[in-house]
């Protein structure tokens, strides 16, 4: 009997080449599409090339000047001296050309990401049919553990910060077109059927109505899809993407405690930096239109 | 078309559910809501109505009775499941979304229950909109939305957002919305239901106000008896989505078509739990039945009122005398009240609101209330029921006149005083005699 069970489990009969149909079908997409991923490659590569060039040549104080002065814009003054102080201290532990290689590997990606999910979240928020096709795919991007699809990934774009953005793009997408969809689809329906009674268009709903209304849930999206960006360096660090990944993955495989620490440390400098940047960014976005305090306000509160 | 006709709808039905098309048929051929509800839900069966240009059309009924859902399918946010809609002339029942668009721009616009404005634009902002929908350049828009903004009573809020409002100047800026926007009709769905009694009152009146002013044809949702009965020209009732009675106001108080009717009259005023005593006041037009014609006819010019209420011994509730019938006694030179005495209808202080409406429409004075050993409590004049129907309470002390002006002019009273004792009438016209302070 339990020799039945032991041969019925290794069984052949019952075996599901799953692995083999899915090579073959990246066989197939590589095979046919070869020209498409080689313009994606050079596309994001030169994308990344620019970020990176502009992160890079200009002197680090200059760099942490225009960083710091932004942060101040978008939320505070403490956030500004937060800001120099946190990138001084990755100067002072020569870290700064992998940050900002790291940092230019992260805004190339959370850009594509979040130019790709908008669209997938507002189709998806309009057509339920959409929504349900789309709800899987993205449960399966995010949860798949990331090398799985850095093989795939690997082998259409090859060696280099490609593959790394490719990877941390379907890594990171997923909150951005949730958030985006939730957002559309939580906007008030009366309002939008206000929109509707006066005779708008749909694309004049999405532009003025449900748009502006799902920002705070949108500027949510955006801000998960860099903090995962973020999450993903070490990965894309070890299909040779550079920056502080290339360090944190080298000091794995040297034992290099001291080298692992600085990389990490760095990182998590970078990711509070941009998180708190991304929160102020939709603080403001979120506020817009509301004019300076001024004169009295309410005579009574609304009750929603 | 009938040019006088603004909004037609023939044999609507809305249907929810997996087969709406079958579900209509069947109720249209006699089946119950019940019998289908496998099938689908019926939102609204078999509504046929005609709305009058530039009258206010009222639908009322309770929560579930597919009024909203009536409301929507007469300017095509939810579409028919059979039957026809025509608005202006144009049956919107069967044409594109394109021309559809075009009919709601130019022809029905809304206002709505929670206000649907736009959180991110400003007062002037959001009452443009409808223009901006059509198409109107930006000066124009914020001009004609700027005169529309200080009708309405909210000049001087036009930067503001939304959110720096009060509720009832909030429902100001959808209503606002919907006169910029220039239609002939107006749909307001429980415009006012989200608002305080008071607030809503107020723009209740302000809505009669802009509507003899500006002529719009209105169909108002409420499910308040009192709103509809103040706003209405006609009032639709519905129930369980069929219109089980349509006419004036008075028809449905009076005169309701069915036991649901005349339930839902009564079921909205036991739930306002409000009675002849809440209502009542003081009774200042009171002389007593001894006091004599004279001082009698001395009140009613003191008060300028028509007639007086006439109590006997501890305040004994006698009748009503009117001031022709108390003159003609004083020329007369009689001397007994009693001889001319009117008894109208009193009421019981627990008598329900309802009920007075009916007695003060007849009797056209105010409405005595009385205990069970017969003692004159207080009065209602008509002013003071229809204030408390529409739920405001009334911030003056207290009515002294009668409901009719008195026909007769203080200097006819004087007059006659003078004539029958002559030093008496010279005492001075501030005394004052069964009145209260």
């Amino acid at each position: 009997m339990r020799g039945s069970v032991m041969s019925l489990t290794s069984n052949d009969l019952f075996r599901l080449p799953l692995g083999r149909w899915v090579e073959a079908a990246v066989d197939w997409v590589t095979h046919s599409f070869t020209g498409l991923f080689t313009v994606i490659r050079s596309l994001f590569l030169a994308l990344y090339d620019a970020v990176d060039w502009a992160l890079v040549t200009p002197p680090f104080w200059a760099v942490i000047i225009v960083l710091a002065t932004l942060a101040w814009y978008l939320s505070s003054w403490k956030l500004g001296l937060g800001t120099v102080l946190g990138l001084l201290l990755v100067v002072s532990l020569n870290q700064w050309a992998n940050a900002m290689h790291t940092l230019a590997l992260v805004l190339v990606a959370s850009a594509i990401a979040i130019a790709l999910s908008l669209p997938l979240g507002i189709w998806a928020a309009r057509s339920t049919v959409a929504s349900r096709v789309i709800r899987p795919i993205l449960d399966l991007m995010q949860t798949m553990p990331a090398f799985v699809y850095l093989i795939p990934a690997l082998i259409l774009f090859r060696v280099g910060v490609v593959p790394g953005i490719v990877a941390t793009v379907i890594f990171a997408m997923a909150p951005g077109v949730r958030l985006t969809e939730l957002g559309i689809r939580s906007v008030d329906r009366e309002v939008v059927e206000a929109g509707q009674a006066f005779g708008a268009s749909p694309g004049r709903i999405l532009r003025q109505i449900q748009l502006p209304l799902a920002m705070p849930s949108i500027m949510a999206g955006v801000n998960q899809v860099i903090m995962l960006s973020l999450s993903m360096v070490v990965i894309a660090g070890m299909v040779g993407a550079g920056g502080l990944g290339n360090d944190v993955v080298a000091s794995l495989q040297t034992i290099d405690v001291a080298l692992g620490f600085e990389a990490g440390i760095s990182v998590v400098i970078l990711a509070i930096v941009l998180d708190r940047m991304t929160a102020g960014l939709g603080a403001r976005v979120v506020t817009t239109g509301q004019p300076a305090a001024s004169s009295f306000f309410p005579l009574e509160k609304e009750n929603t | 078309m009938n040019e006088s006709i603004a909004v037609q709808a023939k044999n609507l039905y809305k249907v929810f559910g997996k087969k709406p098309k079958e579900v209509a048929r069947r109720l249209s051929e006699g089946a119950s809501r019940d019998e289908v509800s496998a099938l689908g839900t019926a939102a609204v069966i078999d509504a046929s109505f005609e709305v009058k240009t530039g009258e206010i059309f009222v639908v009322m009924g309770l929560s579930g009775s597919g009024k909203s859902t009536l409301i929507r399918m007469l300017n095509g946010l939810v579409e028919p499941t059979s039957g026809t809609v025509t608005v202006v002339g144009t049956t919107i029942t069967d044409i594109s979304q394109a021309e559809l668009r075009r009919v709601r721009q130019k022809s029905v616009s809304m206002v709505f229950q929670h206000f649907a404005l736009l959180p991110h634009r400003t007062v002037l902002e959001n009452a443009a909109f409808g223009l901006e929908v059509q198409g109107i350049a930006p000066v124009e828009r914020r001009a004609r939305a700027q005169r529309v903004v200080e009708l309405v009573g909210l000049a001087g809020w036009e930067d503001k957002l939304p959110r720096q409002l009060s509720g009832g100047m909030q429902q100001r800026v959808g209503l606002a919305r919907a006169l910029t926007a220039e239609t002939d009709v107006l749909l307001m769905d429980e415009a006012f239901s989200a608002l305080d009694p008071l607030i809503r009152r107020e723009m209740q009146e302000q809505l009669v106000e802009l509507q003899a002013e500006l002529g719009k044809t209105i169909i108002f949702i409420t499910h308040d008896l009192n709103e509809a009965m103040f706003l209405g020209d006609r009032i639709a009732v519905m129930r369980d989505g069929r219109i089980v009675q349509v006419g004036s106001p008075e028809d449905i108080l009076t005169d309701p078509a069915n036991d649901y009717v005349a339930q839902f009259v009564q079921d909205v005023d036991r739930a306002r739990v409000l009675t002849a005593a809440s209502v009542m006041e003081p009774a200042s037009a009171e002389v007593s039945v001894t006091s004599g014609p004279r001082n009698a006819l001395r009140t009613m010019r003191d008060l300028q009122s028509s007639a007086v209420f006439v109590v006997g011994r501890g305040r004994q509730y006698l009748g009503v005398v009117r001031d022709r019938d108390v003159m003609r006694q004083v020329k007369a030179g009689e001397t007994d009240l009693r001889d001319i005495l009117r008894k109208p209808q009193a009421v019981s202080p627990d008598t329900p609101l309802v009920d007075l409406v009916e007695p003060s429409i007849e009797s056209g004075l105010p409405l005595a209330v009385v205990n069970e050993t017969g003692k004159l409590l207080g009065t209602i004049p008509r002013v003071t029921l229809l204030a408390a129907l529409g739920n405001v309470p009334l911030t003056t002390q207290s009515i002294p006149i009668m409901e009719s002006p008195s026909r007769l002019t203080r200097r006819d009273i004087s007059e006659a005083l003078t004539e029958t004792v002559g030093y008496e009438a010279a005492a001075g016209t501030e005394h004052r005699t069964g009145g209260r302070a």
